[in-house]
C-alpha cells in the first residue's frame, strides 16, 4: 500500500497542526525539510479540528489548513470536524 | 556549458534558547513559550524595594498560595504580546463596525424609554465596576509572580478598560453625546442604595493585599456572577423586550468573557491541583467573596431581572468551580 502525505509550510501556525497530527497519528513520520514539514503515513492520516484547537488554544476552522498547505497526496475526506487522507483501493 | 544546480540544506545551529530547552527539550519552541517561560527575573536583584524591604522585588511570598513552579499557569489561549494585540485588534474592528452601524441606522430610536432608563440604571454604572476590575488585575500583574500568570493578568486588565470604554459609549449613545447618562449612572453608583453593596465590594477588593485573593475575588467570583447576569440573562431580557439591537453593543463583552474564562478556569484548576493547602485556601476565599458579592448583587439582580436570576448565576459559578475540582 502506498503512503499518504501532507506538506505544510514551516511556520508558527503549522507547528501546532503538526503537533496535533502527531498526537492523533502515532505511526506517522514527520520530516522537517527547509521551510517545509512533510508528514507521511502508511494507509491514512487524520487532522482533527478538536486536537488542533487544543494545541492552538483558539477556535480553528479545518479550512484554515489551506493557508499553510503546500501539497498533499491521497483521497481527501473533509468535513467540519476533520480532514483525512487515504487511498481508495 | 552546463549548469549544475545544487541545493544546500542549512540546519539552524540551535532550536531555541537554553532555558526553554531545559524545560521543553531540544526542539523548535513556540513563540508563546519563548515569550513567557522564565522571562521574569528571579534572583541577583541589586536592592530590595524601599517600600517593602523584607521582600525581594519579585517575590513569590506576596500570596499565601504556594506553587512548586509558577510557570505551571500556562495560558490555554497561549497569548503573548503579539498574539494578544492581534486578537484584540480583530475584536475591536468588529465592535467598532457594530457601534457605527448602530449609530448610522439610529437603532437607538427603536428602544423604548423603559429600556433606555433600565440601561442607564443597571448597565452603564457597571463601567465603574470594570474600572475596579482593571485595577485589580493590574495589581495582580505587578505583584504576582511568574510571567505566565502576570502577563495574562495585564492583558485582562487592559481588556477591562476596553469594556469600561464600550459601556461608556453605550451611555453616550443613549444621551446623544451629552454625557448626561454617564453623570446619572455615576450618581447611581455613588449614591443609590442599590449599588452601594457592589461598590463596597469593589473598594474592598482594591485594598486586599494578597494578589491571588484579589484575582479569585474579581476574575472568578465577581466576573462569573456579573457576566452571567448581564451578558446572558439581561441580554435575554433585552431580546424579549424588543431591544435585541443592544446586543450589537455588548457582543464584545460576551465574546471576550467566553475567551477570558478559559484562562481563568485554567488558573483555578492549576492552583487547586497543586496541593490540598492551596485548595483549602481557594475554597475559603471563594466562600468569603461569594457571600459578599451575592449579597451585594441580590437587590440589583432582583430589580433588573426578577427573583431567580442570581440563583441561576450562582449555579453557573458553582458549575465552573466544580469543573476546576473545588468543593468536592
Amino acid at each position: 500500500m502506498s503512503k499518504v502525505y501532507i506538506a505544510l509550510q514551516d511556520n508558527d501556525e503549522s507547528r501546532y497542526i503538526v503537533a496535533a497530527i502527531e498526537d492523533d497519528n502515532p505511526d506517522a513520520t514527520v520530516i522537517y525539510m527547509p521551510a517545509m514539514i512533510r508528514i507521511e503515513n502508511e494507509g491514512s492520516l487524520t487532522i482533527k479540528r478538536e486536537s488542533v484547537e487544543e494545541q492552538m488554544g483558539r477556535d480553528w476552522d479545518v479550512q484554515e489548513l489551506h493557508i499553510n498547505l503546500i501539497t498533499l497526496g491521497g483521497n481527501v475526506d473533509e468535513d467540519d470536524d476533520a480532514l483525512s487522507l487515504h487511498w481508495n483501493e | 556549458m552546463t549548469l549544475e544546480i545544487k541545493t544546500a540544506t542549512l540546519d539552524s545551529v540551535r532550536n531555541t534558547f537554553a532555558h526553554i530547552e531545559r524545560r521543553f527539550g531540544d526542539k523548535p519552541a513556540t513563540r508563546y513559550q519563548e515569550a513567557t517561560y522564565d522571562v521574569q527575573s528571579e534572583n541577583y536583584f541589586h536592592y530590595r524595594p524601599l517600600w517593602q524591604p523584607e521582600k525581594e522585588l519579585n517575590d513569590p511570598s506576596r500570596t499565601a498560595i504556594k506553587m512548586e513552579d509558577w510557570y505551571a499557569f500556562r495560558d490555554p489561549r497561549q497569548m503573548y504580546y503579539g498574539t494578544y494585540v492581534q486578537q484584540r485588534a480583530k475584536m475591536q474592528e468588529v465592535a467598532e463596525n457594530n457601534y457605527s452601524f448602530f449609530e448610522k441606522r439610529s437603532l437607538i430610536n427603536h428602544l423604548s424609554d423603559e429600556v433606555k432608563a433600565k440601561l442607564i440604571r443597571y448597565l452603564v454604572p457597571l463601567r465603574h465596576m470594570e474600572q475596579a476590575a482593571n485595577l485589580n488585575n493590574m495589581y495582580a500583574s505587578s505583584y504576582g509572580y511568574g510571567t505566565a500568570i502576570t502577563q495574562a493578568c495585564l492583558f485582562n486588565g487592559m481588556d477591562r478598560l476596553g469594556v469600561a470604554q464600550y459601556l461608556s459609549r453605550i451611555g453616550l449613545i443613549l444621551d446623544g453625546n451629552s454625557g448626561d447618562a454617564l453623570t446619572e449612572a455615576k450618581l447611581f453608583w455613588m449614591k443609590d442604595e442599590l449599588w452601594q453593596g457592589l461598590r463596597a465590594c469593589a473598594e474592598e477588593m482594591t485594598v486586599t493585599e494578597d494578589w491571588f485573593e484579589v484575582l479569585i475575588a474579581q476574575d472568578v467570583v465577581a466576573d462569573s456572577l456579573i457576566y452571567d447576569l448581564y451578558y446572558h440573562q439581561f441580554d435575554a431580557w433585552l431580546q424579549d423586550n424588543q431591544a435585541q439591537d443592544v446586543g450589537m453593543l455588548t457582543e464584545f463583552m460576551q465574546v471576550w468573557s467566553k475567551e477570558s474564562n478559559r484562562w481563568v478556569d485554567a488558573v483555578l484548576k492549576t492552583a487547586a491541583a497543586e496541593s490540598d493547602e492551596n485548595k483549602a485556601l481557594l475554597e475559603q476565599w471563594i466562600m468569603k467573596w461569594k457571600t459578599k458579592l451575592m449579597q451585594s448583587l441580590e437587590a440589583i439582580s432582583a430589580e433588573m431581572l426578577g427573583g431567580d436570576a442570581l440563583r441561576a448565576a450562582e449555579a453557573v459559578l458553582n458549575k465552573r468551580l466544580a469543573k476546576a475540582g473545588l468543593f468536592k
